[in-house]
């Protein structure tokens, strides 16, 4: 780095911190220290590029996993089914919350990875999905879960038909801003049709669901219950990822008027794309009524959208495995660091930023390095 | 016998913002021939594909192919009717593979549904690997063998511009129009395209090329259309358009030579 | 009664206009919508807020010559936050641009939800109450009731639109910004630096967001970190409404919900108040996308 490159970004980030002056307090007067490890990471990043000895060791790692990927897969599932034995009750239940938001980023994955329309909206199906269990379970004394279940799903979808059939055709940045009005208007619904939703106070009294001979009453037995589901809904969007209606998707995404031209309904494609997330994100929220037994506009904020997304970026847009991973870090890890719980938000707000920049194939990686790890293996060149 | 007429426009317009782009053309373009349509820097020959193709609104004028009006439909439609293009300015499917890119063209081809994909069911299976074979037969049609499973933006150049047309193909078109297949290539890279084309006509598809390349043009095509400033100004077979005053008057007073022959 | 909405609608449409040109701004040079801008006006509120609560440690003078102090708040929470759209710019858009679209607007996401934590963090999660220095006494005239305060906001409002139109097409860096909208290749070729004609656009959109923020934080009395994501919402839409990209259409467009909300909250329900320019947005998304003074917009191109 020339010196005066450095001495243009030493000014840039003393910049920086003069302007944050009117906000540092005592507890954030560690925000300038964190621009400086930023710095030094984006040098790192800078170094590790020009590097070829790290691209390849990440090349050797990726392919390594790649590789013994059932294998992998088993060995993660099995650990996932003997935790219950061992955990507190507190600890279940932060990891059943996991396995939602880890359905949730899968489903908001459909949109964001496949066909690259960002939906900052989705907690609204999710709560579409949870209003809908609640409502159906307590107000119609009939109606079980196994029926509020892909009930939950369907109401959820039709309502991503309402909203996707006239807003598709637009621009993403407006059908952000559009999907993001969505999830508003979702709340302030629940929050004013009080005959429906119960208002500010939401519904209560949502039961879990039985199997007949036993209800998934204690909190192992739902966990499993939420585990099962996960691994479904997994299952079911990785074949359609990895089929005609996958490829298709990634082609929209790249580029519609060259997927038109070869025969590809684009708007259907992305009508597809869009329900097929939003029934999903209701099945979610369907098991979040039930985990929870009582709902209520505040759990559907806007940081909730934000939070899965953020999954979604920092485990590779477009990739499920980190989806996942996404997912399980972002709500596991903060329950360890205590401490920072006020920051989060900050934190994560800071790390899209980061990842966008620095990072933008996510944790997991690119596909690059994963299909050369493939070539590789084939002995092609 | 006169020749079967495959696609034709009749007064053909396309206007952006009130200028006129193309100016109500007339072509018929034959079954089974090679056709080229040259012209001058911004004469409207790819605004001509596009309003063919469905990719922007024609302000006037009908299109028809294989006697259907095909005017105003949506592109995806009007590729699925059998008549697939490539791009001037566009890439393949920079994300996906070799192999990924063409099965986007067997789109229209596919049988099998969402329920099939989600249970894998012997239709999904039978579907997929027939594709696949097609889709690898498409690869080896156009050189790319050793490419197969590289990601689109990993090619080179005339690669690339290789993989558009396999993509095109895949769509097992009638006719093929193709925008510029050969700008920016060597003449050996030149002469392969040309092979190509030859094959892909012997294979009973018509072909509509746009090209600067003079020595494709007037190497492969049979007949030529030459448009300057949105309106037809010639059209003939290579000998005639060769010594057309008016042609050489619109390469010659726009400035602009075209590529030596 | 009509009236009485009438000048309601107008005092904070003028503020909705304000904002709305920042979006309008950025579009035209950067051709994407600047997530975070709501962030910004939030975070011109807080510094207004910030300088107002600087007034006891300050000479006398200030304190009894409240209008100089209040054109002196203006100036300064404006002036920074200026520089916070400067470095917003900087870090989050420049690079990344000719990425992926998707990348942008998920780092704008993530900026504004930084700039949202950050503010909640050091100045609390509770309302602020932003001192009143304009006084709000009541006067009445022909039956519609107004304070000083509303004056003083439509007058500054009107102030600072006619101050960007000067600025956009009467000086050379407001003509460069235009050059940059219309074709930023052609403008690069002309000798046009487009990096510091987008620096400049940022950061003269947030100038007029924070002078919205603090005309907001004094007229409400209240503001808090979340402002940022409704106002920024319906500056949005007004921008949409007017046309993106088009700056006449901003404060036509600022006006024009200014006065729709106030109209509907005084007839129908205040309630769903917040709803009604979701609703005025999907709509003309979906029906007239280039706005009511627009031109005809390249959909998807």
């Amino acid at each position: 780095m020339s010196g005066r490159k450095l001495s243009a970004e030493l000014f840039f980030y003393l910049g920086l911190m003069l302007v944050c002056a009117p906000f540092l307090k005592l507890h954030t007067a560690w925000l300038p220290a964190v621009f400086l490890v930023v710095w030094g990471l984006k040098w790192f990043g800078d170094f590790s590029g020009r590097n070829e000895g790290i691209g390849r060791l990440r090349e050797k790692v990726v392919g390594f996993f790649r590789q013994r990927s059932t294998p992998l897969v088993l060995l993660l599932l099995a650990v996932a089914v003997v935790v219950p034995f061992g955990a507190s009750t507190y600890l279940l239940d932060v990891l059943t919350s996991a396995l939602l938001y880890a359905i949730l980023a899968s489903a908001l994955n459909i949109t964001v990875g496949f066909t690259g329309v960002l939906v900052l909206g989705f907690i609204g199906f999710y709560a579409i999905g949870a209003y809908t269990t609640g409502i159906l379970t307590t107000k119609f004394a009939l109606c079980g879960f196994w029926l509020a279940l892909p009930a939950s799903g369907v109401v959820a979808l039709l309502f991503g038909l309402l909203l996707g059939i006239p807003t598709l055709r637009l621009k993403g940045d407006y059908l952000a801003i559009v999907t993001l009005g969505f999830g508003e208007i979702v709340k302030i619904f629940c929050n004013n049709l009080d005959a429906l939703t119960g208002g500010p106070n939401g519904i209560l009294g949502i039961k879990r669901p039985s199997l007949g001979f036993a209800t998934l009453d204690s909190p192992q037995a739902f966990y499993w219950f939420c585990l099962a589901v996960l691994a479904m809904v997994v299952l079911i969007i990785a074949r359609i990822a990895d089929s005609r209606y996958g490829r298709a998707w990634i082609a929209v995404r790249e580029n519609e008027m060259a997927a038109g031209a070869l025969g590809i309904d684009v708007f259907k494609k992305h009508l597809l794309s869009f329900s097929l997330s939003a029934f999903f994100g209701g099945i979610a929220g369907a098991l979040f009524a039930a985990k929870q037994g009582f709902i209520s506009p505040d759990s559907f904020t806007f940081y909730e959208s934000v939070l899965v997304l953020c999954m979604v970026v920092l485990g590779g847009i477009g990739n499920l495995a980190g989806s996942l991973v996404g997912a399980g870090l972002l709500i596991v890890l903060p329950e360890f660091l205590r401490e920072f719980a006020l920051y989060r938000m900050l934190i994560f707000g800071a790390l899209m930023v980061a990842f966008m920049i620095f990072r933008p194939h996510g944790l997991v990686g690119s596909r690059t390095i994963a299909l050369e790890a493939e070539d590789h293996a084939d002995g092609a060149p | 016998m006169a020749p079967r007429d495959l696609l034709v426009t009749e007064g053909l317009s396309v206007e952006f913002g009130g200028v006129r782009a193309l100016a109500g053309v007339d072509i018929a373009v034959h079954e089974g021939e090679i056709l080229a349509v040259i012209g001058p820097n911004g004469a409207g020959k790819t605004t001509f594909f596009n309003a063919i193709t469905g990719t922007c609104a024609p302000a006037g004028g009908r299109v028809f192919f294989d006697g259907r009006n095909i005017t105003g439909k949506k592109s995806h439609e009007i590729a699925r009717l059998g008549l697939a293009r490539s791009f001037q300015n566009l890439k393949p499917f920079a994300e996906m593979t070799v192999t990924e890119n063409i099965l986007i063209g067997r789109e229209s081809h596919l049988a099998s549904n969402l329920l099939d994909a989600v249970l894998r069911t012997p239709r999904f299976r039978a579907d997929e690997a027939a594709n696949h074979r097609k889709a690898r037969e498409l690869v080896a049609f156009v050189g790319l063998d050793k490419r197969r499973n590289t990601l689109a933006r990993d090619l080179t150049y005339g690669e690339q511009k290789m993989l558009e047309i396999a993509r095109a193909l895949a769509l097992e078109p009638r006719i093929l129009l193709l925008d510029e297949p050969v700008a920016g290539m060597n003449a050996t890279e030149t002469g392969f395209v040309m092979e190509l084309v030859r094959k892909v006509q012997a294979q009973g598809i018509t072909v509509v090329l746009i090209e600067h390349d003079m020595r494709m043009v007037m190497g492969i095509s049979e007949r030529i259309y030459v448009l300057d400033h949105g309106e037809l100004i010639a059209c003939g077979d290579p000998e005639a358009i060769r010594s057309n005053s008016r042609v050489i008057e619109a390469y010659l007073g726009g400035g602009k030579l075209a590529h030596h022959h | 009664m009509f009236l009485q909405h009438l000048l309601n609608g107008i005092t904070i449409g003028g503020g909705y206009a304000l904002i709305a040109l920042g979006y309008t701004l950025v579009y035209g040079v950067l051709k994407l919508i600047n997530f975070a801008h709501g962030e910004i006006y939030m975070i011109g509120a807080y510094l207004g807020f910030i300088c107002v609560s600087l007034l006891p440690a300050l000479p006398p003078f200030f304190q009894t010559h409240t209008l100089v102090f209040v054109c002196l708040i203006f100036l300064v929470a404006a002036g920074l936050c200026s520089i916070y759209g400067f470095y917003l710019e900087k870090i989050c858009y420049r690079p990344l641009r000719g990425a992926p679209k998707l990348t942008p607007l998920i780092s704008a996401l993530g900026a504004s939800i930084f700039f949202q934590n950050l503010v909640m963090i050091t100045m609390g999660a509770k309302d602020k109450i932003f001192p009143q220095l304009i006084t709000q006494q009541t006067m009445t005239f022909a039956g519609v009731s107004f304070t000083w305060l509303q004056l003083t906001m439509i007058g500054l409002s009107l102030v600072l639109m006619l101050g960007l139109y000067w600025f956009i097409n009467r000086t050379r860096l407001g003509t460069a910004i235009r050059a940059v909208s219309t074709d930023p290749f052609m403008a690069q070729l002309l000798g046009v630096n487009v990096d510091t004609v987008i620096s400049v656009t940022f950061m003269v959109g947030s100038f007029l967001a924070a002078c919205a923020g603090v005309m907001i934080g004094l007229y409400y009395g209240t503001i808090n970190f979340t402002i940022g994501y409704l106002g920024g919402m319906k500056a949005f839409t007004a921008a949409v409404l007017g046309g993106i990209g088009s700056v006449t259409g901003a404060m036509a467009g600022g006006l024009l919900l200014g006065i729709i909300e106030a109209l509907g909250a005084g007839y129908f329900s205040t309630e769903y108040k917040d709803v009604y320019a979701f609703f005025i947005l999907i709509a003309v998304l979906i029906f007239r996308p280039a706005g009511l003074l627009g031109r005809r917009l390249h959909e998807r191109a």
